[in-house]
């Protein structure tokens, strides 16, 4: 049956982080903009012992749960994420990403890893000090057609050997100096297999042969760290590597497009706040300014900024459908790379085009820093650019509705 | 809780309607179109599917069926994704049927339901629009004026569909001395009524098979009992049948829409140029993906405000923001359909170009179906 009402109980949760992101993230969103580079340390422990509180909550329940009290509806995990995501990016999206956890470093964990590794690897983000994992995909010469990278990984004995840079790595600093976190290396074993010898391997924090090289200063989220790390000689306990070290023709990238599967609806709420912390700012603005907005009235009868809000307040509205549609089919098991690209490359344009419109209606105004719009239009950005570019997720789209591979639509 | 899969009956109704599209009513939508006549057999088949009656009650001939805003979006969908004209045909007994299942008094339903629920297609009209760049359904200029205990209409429709073959046609009206929404009252009047004259027909850019016509009102004189939920206990909610007309409207611009680019797209697969299919180039590829994208979220948006009217909420915004939404995304899709076909596309063996037609006139379209 076809219903969009959350559970009283994510209601409840997402009011929670409703508060948060008004009370805590939001006074602070600027300063951290202005600061770039400067570490929100106050904010990450307190959010380090919420995270931890509710888990320790959540565990409680699932015990309970265990003795049998009643049928209960299936959890809507991914789903609750997104929901939850968006309210914390419509405090702050560079706050948002900088939080510590798991991360990308830890999605990749749970993608793509055995449930011994998920163990090891994933046990320290419940418990002692904030912790950071991270991802490093990118390489200075490839972006997008991440199936390129450089960076080697070589038997030697009982080790891995990583060689090669990455950069546009989320906390990575953090990740791998800053905290005993970890970053997830995408490294190929073999460069004539192409995309299938393309792997995963955990690297500890500070793991010698392994430096954090430049931090970047960045358009928005700038309160979120992005990291160049080189590694030389950089040696890795066999059982680091994800998954399986055999290099099979086909589906050795799946690893990888797995993990986008689940990360991609979250890029999309992420947009989703941004867009609607604008839209938000807008609306009140308009009612400041005795601008009604007519729902209902002929489409021919409506002033110009009517018809851009409510063009912005749709298209946001779409956006969001989308991804909870991505994130709810991940919930109930199903397939989701195609809704999770559409939901992606939809959140990411239409918000884009949401805030640069919210900076537009309001005139000169609030082109000055004084007030967050300006900001919003340069943090919504970034969500149509990482986590594979509008581009490339229209080119995924493609090649699942047309059947082709990705040497037949290049 | 939130879900987006259809229940069990709604995907066999689904898989149903899209067969009878797919096999009777796309074969036919071509001839239709250019001989501006709805085939007869089709529309007889499509009464058996019980799409008109199945929710009239059974003490009027029905079959009691759970009305669903979401069940009749995804038929709506599904008959439009075949023939947009034929669609609206033979779902026009709703304009009558609906609003008296819904907000009619006891004598009105027993009057007008029974017709609809017997074994052969009855046509149902009702007149909403007006002929005027900037009409608005809460500004109607067809006027109500009480007049003792009835009314005397006066006014212009326009894009009546079925007014000839209806026997009677639901006028909407403003009442004099109101404004706004809760303005509007329904009428129903006799086709041949004093005062009413139905014109020729309309010769429209698209949706040519479906038989519309201009309707004048000068000096109609009609009684109380005409008066659509004028009887005590009752009451017309004119927002809310608007809101599941633009339901049905935005439903059909789905179906439209993804018929479009389900053939944009088998056809780029097909049709080579520089010895590979279209398909395979980017500026091909991006298009069709960003319909498909699009065609997604406009159901989304039709589902959600669906859903309201199913829970019984006022979903006049979502209805309203989801029908135009789509109103403009189904002119993209389509007019891209044409672009992805080049010459071909421009060529009336194609479909892609009738449906351009049709899918120009949803930003215009108000009330010509409902769920």
């Amino acid at each position: 049956m076809i219903d969009f009402e959350l559970s009283p109980e994510l209601c409840q949760r997402r009011d929670a982080f409703r508060s948060v992101a008004r009370d805590v993230i939001r006074p602070i969103s600027r300063e951290y903009d202005e600061r770039e580079h400067e570490r929100p340390v106050k904010f990450w422990e307190l959010m380090w012992a919420a995270s931890r509180q509710a888990e320790s909550r959540a565990a409680g329940t699932a015990r309970g749960g265990e003795k049998g009290e009643g049928e209960k509806a299936p959890e809507l995990r991914n789903l609750a994420t997104i929901v939850l995501t968006e309210e914390l990016c419509w405090g702050d999206a560079g706050l948002f990403l900088s939080i510590p956890n798991p991360g990308l470093g830890g999605a990749a964990v749970a993608a793509a890893g055995t449930p011994e590794q998920k163990e090891r690897f994933l046990k320290r983000f419940k418990e002692g000090a904030p912790k950071w994992g991270a991802m490093a995909i990118t390489e200075p010469g490839c972006g997008s057609d991440s199936a390129a990278v450089t960076t080697t990984a070589v038997r030697d004995g009982d080790c891995w050997v990583i060689n090669g840079t990455k950069i546009f790595c989320t906390a990575g600093e953090m990740a791998v100096e800053k905290s005993e976190g970890f970053v997830v290396v995408w490294a190929t074993l073999d460069k004539s297999a192409g995309r299938a010898g393309i792997k995963p391997f955990v690297v500890e924090h500070h793991t010698p042969g392994m430096s954090v090289v430049r931090v970047e200063n960045k358009l928005g989220i700038r309160a979120s760290d992005t990291a160049a790390i080189v590694f030389e000689d950089c040696r890795v306990p066999l059982d680091h590597i994800l998954g399986s070290p055999e290099i099979r023709r086909e589906g050795g990238f799946k690893d990888v497009m797995a993990t986008f599967d689940a990360t991609r609806p979250i890029v999309a709420a992420m947009a989703i706040g941004v867009g609607r912390a604008a839209l938000e700012f807008v609306r009140d603005f308009l009612t400041e300014q005795k601008v009604t907005i007519r729902y209902g009235l002929s489409p021919r009868r409506l002033s110009a900024v009517e018809r851009d809000f409510m063009e912005m307040e749709v298209q946001l509205e779409a956006a969001r459908l989308l991804a909870w549609r991505a994130a709810w089919m991940m919930d109930v098991g199903q397939r989701n790379s195609l809704e999770a690209s559409m939901a992606k490359a939809k959140a990411g344009l239409a918000v884009t085009q949401i805030t640069q419109k919210a900076v537009e209606l309001m005139g000169p105004l609030v082109y000055s820093r004084r007030f967050l719009i300006e900001k919003w239009m340069r943090d919504a950005k970034i969500n149509d650019i990482f986590e594979g570019t509008q581009q490339i997720n229209l080119l995924i789209i493609a090649r699942r509705i047309l059947g082709y591979s990705s040497k037949e639509l290049t | 809780m939130v879900s987006f899969e259809l229940s069990e009956e709604q995907r066999m109704i689904r898989d149903t309607v899209a067969a009878f599209a797919r096999e009777e009513i796309r074969p036919a939508a071509r001839p239709a179109d250019e001989t501006a006549t709805i085939p007869e057999a089709v529309v007889a088949k499509s009464w058996e599917l019980g799409l008109v009656g199945g929710p009239i009650p059974s003490e009027f001939g029905g079959l009691d069926d759970q009305r669903s805003a979401v069940t009749g979006a995804v038929v709506a969908e599904e008959l439009a994704f075949g023939d947009l004209a034929i669609a609206l045909h033979v779902l026009a007994p709703r304009l009558i049927a609906y609003p008296v299942l819904e907000m009619g008094g006891e004598e009105q339903r027993k009057r007008y339901l029974p017709p609809f629920a017997g074994d052969r297609f009855v046509p149902g009209a009702a007149a909403i629009m007006e002929p005027r760049y900037d009409f608005d359904l809460g500004d109607m200029s067809t006027v109500a004026r009480r007049n003792g205990s009835g009314y005397v209409l006066d006014g212009h429709k326009c894009c009546v569909p079925l007014a000839r073959e209806s026997r009677d046609v639901l006028v909407y009206a403003a009442v004099e001395g109101e404004s706004g929404l809760n303005s509007v009252a329904g009428f129903m009047i006799a086709r041949d009524a004093p005062g009413a004259t139905i014109s020729e027909r309309e010769k429209n850019m698209g949706l040519k098979a479906l038989a519309t016509y201009e309707l004048a009102l000068k000096d109609c004189r009609i009684g109380a009992e005409a008066r659509l939920g004028g009887a005590p206990g009752t009451k017309l909610n004119f927002s809310r049948l608007m809101s599941e007309a633009r339901v049905a409207m935005g439903a059909m611009g789905v179906g439209v829409a993804r018929a479009a680019y389900e053939y944009a797209r088998d056809y780029a697969k097909e049709r080579k140029a520089f010895g590979a299919p279209i398909a395979a180039r980017q500026a091909i590829a991006f298009m069709l993906a960003d319909m498909a994208i699009e065609v997604d979220a406009s159901r989304l948006l039709v589902w959600q405000a669906a859903v309201m009217l199913d829970k019984g909420d006022d979903a006049l915004k979502q209805s309203y923001l989801a029908k135009n939404y789509i109103a403009a995304a189904a002119l993209k899709i389509t007019d891209n359909a044409v672009q992805v076909l080049g010459g071909h596309g421009y060529i009336r063996e194609h479909p892609v170009e009738m449906w351009l037609r049709n899918a120009r006139g949803f930003s215009s379209f108000e009330g010509l179906a409902t769920v």
